[in-house]
């Protein structure tokens, strides 16, 4: 504190300060007052006449009109997404006597529920008396004759229609095409920082999954304008001048939805996801996840019941297992991992080992088994992918090294997301030393190496990933990005999107690739190959591999016995396969969750999938014979 | 006081016109008022002395919480503004629209008056942290009436000119940094709409092109109340809120207008009557930045209305409907009265 003599001279020079700059800031206030006042002199008396006319010409309201959205087609141009007009029952409050009375009657004459009424009438408190309500959506066909023919009596009610999307096909394509949904806060300010609120002026949906969310752009189309003149109590009397809006771009997908209706049948009840790709271009033929659900739910607003359904199932419905499921791949990565140990030299053609069912390293107590206990005796690297020889590839791996695995493995897109164009996709995991070291903090242990040799350990991948890896082996290093999206329709003709590639893969020595490729045809054929029974006698040739993955690690000396274990802890089921042999058309990749075996159980799966695809193939062949020769 | 119902009242007729005659709107607006009243009674009867007192300790919570609303605020409208305590959610920047001037005003009235150079300078830095803090949210209406809020407590109390003009030098330096590093891209885009409305005229020159035409149409003598055609007919965005004067010109036109800066000019005129004759530097200098601060809060909202301003969201004061503002002005006007009687109960001591 300062001193009071002090404290008190100062108070009055303080005092004198600051009312001269209290003076100072009365002035400036005045002043500025002073200019605002001019300002509005300015625009309120000179140029009233200007603003005046403005304010009468001010009778043209500019509304925005939604475009259609774009048709999705599969390959064989069958409608998968169509819109499809809705009904509602339009109230307006201004043009209704007594609104209690034919609320009453509406109600006796439709299935009104109180809730529809209650929002209703939250609604009316805020809009204008003149401006039409819904009072209740979605009516159906039989509502909207019965109220058609009763329409008489309800001045000021009407029946309104807009156009909302319809999946026909329902369950059978919800993970890989998704859905529209009412536009909510999020969208919104998604859209506000993109700049695009104004394209959604009248739009209703945006799409929320699949396809429908990533090709929103090109699905959307652009808002058109509608001028209207608009009387002093704001009721549209005329269109002045219509801007049509753009349509949506209607599409073409590489799917072909007869083959996800028949991989849907397939997979029955199970929790389980095949992926089915053009073996050539790495076209999305079928991509399907089970269970599924019905997406034309999500389009008209799901119940929270059902969508609390969804969301707490322990089989998890809502994820796309074939892009967002990530599982050890087993050993369907064998043949990946043989051309891995050729190419670097690790291994050659002709080298042989003897499997006695376990493998132990000097000085290591652990002993890694083979899934046969007593081994496959002598094997090579060809019969080792046939038989699965897990011994093998246990000593593949420890010789190639984790680092030359994680190298060769990243080439064929593991741990990697795939490009597809689908937002909802998971990367999976191939592990590395820095990725230990990030994770766990903790070193790479020789053990994992050798765990990654049979697609165990940390190693995780996607359906999607295998079948996209198998289709780089098959067409000798030319990497394909998996794609949906086919083409577009302008004016009738289906234009092609590019197909997307990656770089190659270096080949070093293309025998080695023929080597892998002839390994994986001799899983099928060779008497002792895993799918042997599950393809036996199959019309064409095809080639693959199984995968049986642990789920849950077992204890030393312990055997497998699925009957004593929990459901959910048993292995899952894994098979990639490619067809036919000679000039592949198809990839085909398939994971079944606690199903066991992949030869016993995925194999079988994938031949009939792989039958009705020949088998359809066939039958379309025919078809187009018989209609050539009609025309001759 | 009188001024202030009078403000309310005119408020209330407008917003009823500008919300399509909506008695529930009134309804909310008048429970609002009430409780802003009860808040600004409230305060008035507080000691000064607590006031310079809690002084700090009320800005470092503003501070932290404005830190909070930085990390683990709520979105709303496209900005962060919002801090949810659970049973409630507010808006800090409130807080310290009160906070910063009673802050500085308590740094500043430690020493003799006029201030030094460098108390000047921690002045600035008191006034720089909330400002900067808000503007990120980002809020540019009011951090630039907190900033105003903390340079007028500085130029009330003696600051040199010498000063003045080398601060004002460095803030139009500091404009080109604001416009290509700070501002977000809609905010530079309102900038340029200012520039030249007509560029867009129906995407965001709208706003301003609507609210002229809304004024300029109401001529010298109104259109009317309920006979505003701009407002009546929904062309004007915001009718209720931000854009209400010129709802209020139009169906009032210049006379009404008039009559508005009138009661304005007599809130102002009594605000610094009450501080020059405050016991001392601190409730000077506190009363004298509420009052200035209630004078931007409608400069701004009329420049930008009427066209001579961009386009930042400041509410009309106490005309306007809203909740968050309306408190925290009247609370500035409890603090005001508090001012006020206390130092006639010392004088007649």
């Amino acid at each position: 504190m300062a001193p009071k003599r002090i404290a008190i001279k100062d108070h009055t020079a303080e005092a004198n300060l600051f009312a001269r700059r209290s003076f100072i800031a009365m002035l400036l206030v005045m002043g500025m007052m002073l200019l605002l006042v001019s300002n509005l002199y300015y625009l309120q008396v000179e140029r009233h006449e200007d603003y005046q006319t403005r304010s009468n010409g001010n009778r043209i309201k500019v509304l925005p009109v939604a475009p259609n959205r774009g048709l999705i087609y599969d390959r064989n141009g069958i409608l998968l997404a169509e819109n499809r007009p809705v009904f509602s029952l339009d109230v307006t409050p201004e043009e209704i006597e007594d609104l209690d009375a034919t609320l009453a009657s509406l109600a006796s004459l439709l299935y009104i529920e109180q809730d529809d009424i209650d929002d209703f009438r939250e609604n009316m408190k805020r809009q204008r008396r003149f401006k039409p309500i819904s009072l209740k959506n979605r009516l159906s066909n039989k509502e909207v004759a019965v109220f058609s023919a009763h329409q008489h009596k309800f001045p000021g009610v009407s029946i309104e229609a807009r156009l909302a999307r319809h999946y026909p096909y329902g369950s059978a394509l919800t993970h890989v095409l998704g859905y529209v949904a009412r536009i909510n806060k999020k969208d919104l300010q998604k859209l506000n920082e993109a700049g695009n609120e104004a394209n959604y002026a009248a739009t209703h949906d945006i799409g929320k999954l699949g396809v429908e969310r990533y090709h929103e752009a090109l699905l959307h189309g652009n808002v058109g304008y509608q001028e209207v003149e608009i009387n002093s109590k704001g009721r549209i009397i005329r269109t002045l001048d219509f801007q049509p809006p753009t349509p949506g771009q209607d599409i073409v997908l590489n799917l072909d939805v007869k083959l996800q209706l028949e991989i849907q049948r397939q997979l029955d009840e199970t929790r389980a996801s095949v992926v089915a790709l053009d073996a050539k271009t790495g076209g999305v033929l079928a991509l399907y996840s089970n269970p599924s659900y019905d997406p034309n739910y999500f389009v008209h607003g799901i119940s929270s019941k059902r969508y609390n359904y969804l969301l707490s199932s322990t089989d998890k419905p809502l994820i796309n297992r074939a892009t967002q499921g990530q599982y050890p791949p087993a050993s369907t990565i064998k043949p990946h991992l043989a051309l891995a140990g050729l190419e670097e030299g690790v291994i050659d053609q002709d080298t042989e080992m003897f499997d006695n069912g376990r493998y132990q390293l000097k000085n290591v107590s652990h002993v890694w088994r083979d899934w046969v206990p007593w081994g496959h005796g002598l094997v090579n690297a060809k019969k080792s992918i046939e038989v699965s020889c897990d011994f093998f590839f246990y000593d593949l791996a420890y010789h190639l090294g984790i680092d030359k695995i994680n190298e060769h493995m990243t080439h064929f897109g593991f741990g990697d997301y795939t490009g597809i164009d689908l937002y909802e996709e998971s990367d999976g995991n191939m592990p590395s030393r820095g990725w230990k070291k990030a994770r766990y903090n903790e070193p790479w242990y020789i053990g994992d190496t050798i765990s990654v040799g049979i697609g165990q350990s940390y190693w995780t991948a996607t359906p999607l990933q295998l079948a996209k890896s198998v289709n780089a082996l098959i067409n000798k290093g030319e990497r394909t990005v998996p794609q949906i999206l086919r083409g577009k329709i302008v004016n009738g003709e289906t234009l092609l999107e590019p197909q997307k590639s990656l770089k190659p893969i270096e080949v070093k020595n293309i025998e080695n690739w023929n080597l892998v490729l002839a390994s994986m045809l001799g899983v099928i054929y060779e008497p002792h190959g895993t799918a042997r029974t599950a393809f036996a006698n199959t019309p064409y040739i095809s080639a693959g591999k199984t995968g049986t993955a642990q789920v849950v690690s077992i204890a030393q000396d312990e055997t497998y016995d699925a009957e004593k274990i929990n459901e959910r802890h048993r292995d899952n089921a894994m098979y990639v396969g490619f067809a036919p042999y000679d000039n592949p058309e198809i990839t085909i990749s398939v994971a079944l969750e606690n199903a066991g075996g992949g030869g016993s159980q995925a194999a079988p799966i994938a031949r009939n999938i792989l039958d009705f695809y020949f088998q359809d193939k066939q039958e379309q062949i025919a078809k187009l014979a018989s209609s050539t020769d009609e025309a001759q | 006081m009188l001024g202030l119902i009078a403000l309310m009242a005119v408020g209330l007729a407008t917003i009823y016109s500008a919300g399509g005659q909506d008695l529930a709107l009134i309804q909310r607006q008048i429970i609002r008022l009430g409780v802003a009243m009860v808040v600004m009674f409230v305060l008035a009867q507080v000691p000064i002395l607590a006031y310079q007192r809690v002084s700090i300790y009320f800005y470092i919570v503003g501070i932290l919480m404005l830190l909070g609303v930085l990390f683990f605020g709520v979105m709303g409208k496209g900005a962060q503004r919002w801090l949810d305590l659970g049973f409630v959610r507010f808006q800090p920047s409130e807080i310290m629209k009160l906070a910063v001037p009673m802050m500085v005003a308590w740094y500043i009235s430690r020493d003799n008056l006029p201030p030094k150079v460098l108390n000047i300078c921690i002045g600035f830095a008191f006034v720089a942290v909330p400002t900067l803090l808000i503007a990120k949210q980002p809020d540019l209406g009011t951090s630039l009436l907190i900033a105003s809020s903390g340079v007028f407590v500085l130029f009330l109390a003696g600051m040199s000119w010498n000063l003045i003009l080398l601060v004002g030098a460095l803030a139009s330096a500091f404009a080109p940094v604001m416009w290509f590093f700070l501002m977000k891209e809609y905010q530079k885009q309102r900038v340029l709409t200012f520039l030249n409305p007509e560029s867009d005229p129906l995407g965001s020159g709208y706003h301003i092109i609507q609210s002229k035409i809304a004024i300029g149409s109401g001529g010298v003598e109104g259109k009317g109340w309920l006979q505003g055609t701009q407002s009546q007919l929904e062309f004007l965005p915001e009718r209720h809120t931000d854009f209400i004067f010129a709802v209020f010109s139009e169906e009032f036109g210049l006379f009404g207008i008039l009559g508005l800066l009138a009661i304005y000019c007599y809130i102002i005129v009594v605000g610094l009557f009450i501080a020059m004759r405050a016991q001392d530097a601190f409730c000077k200098l506190l009363a004298g930045s509420i009052t200035l601060t209630f004078f931007v809060y409608v400069f701004v909202n009329i420049g930008m209305v009427s066209g001579l301003l961009p386009v930042v969201g400041v509410p009309l004061p106490l005309v306007s409907y809203g909740g968050t503002s309306m408190v925290t002005l009247l609370a500035g006007f409890g603090i005001l009265m508090a001012i006020s009687t206390q130092k006639r109960l010392l004088s007649r001591q």
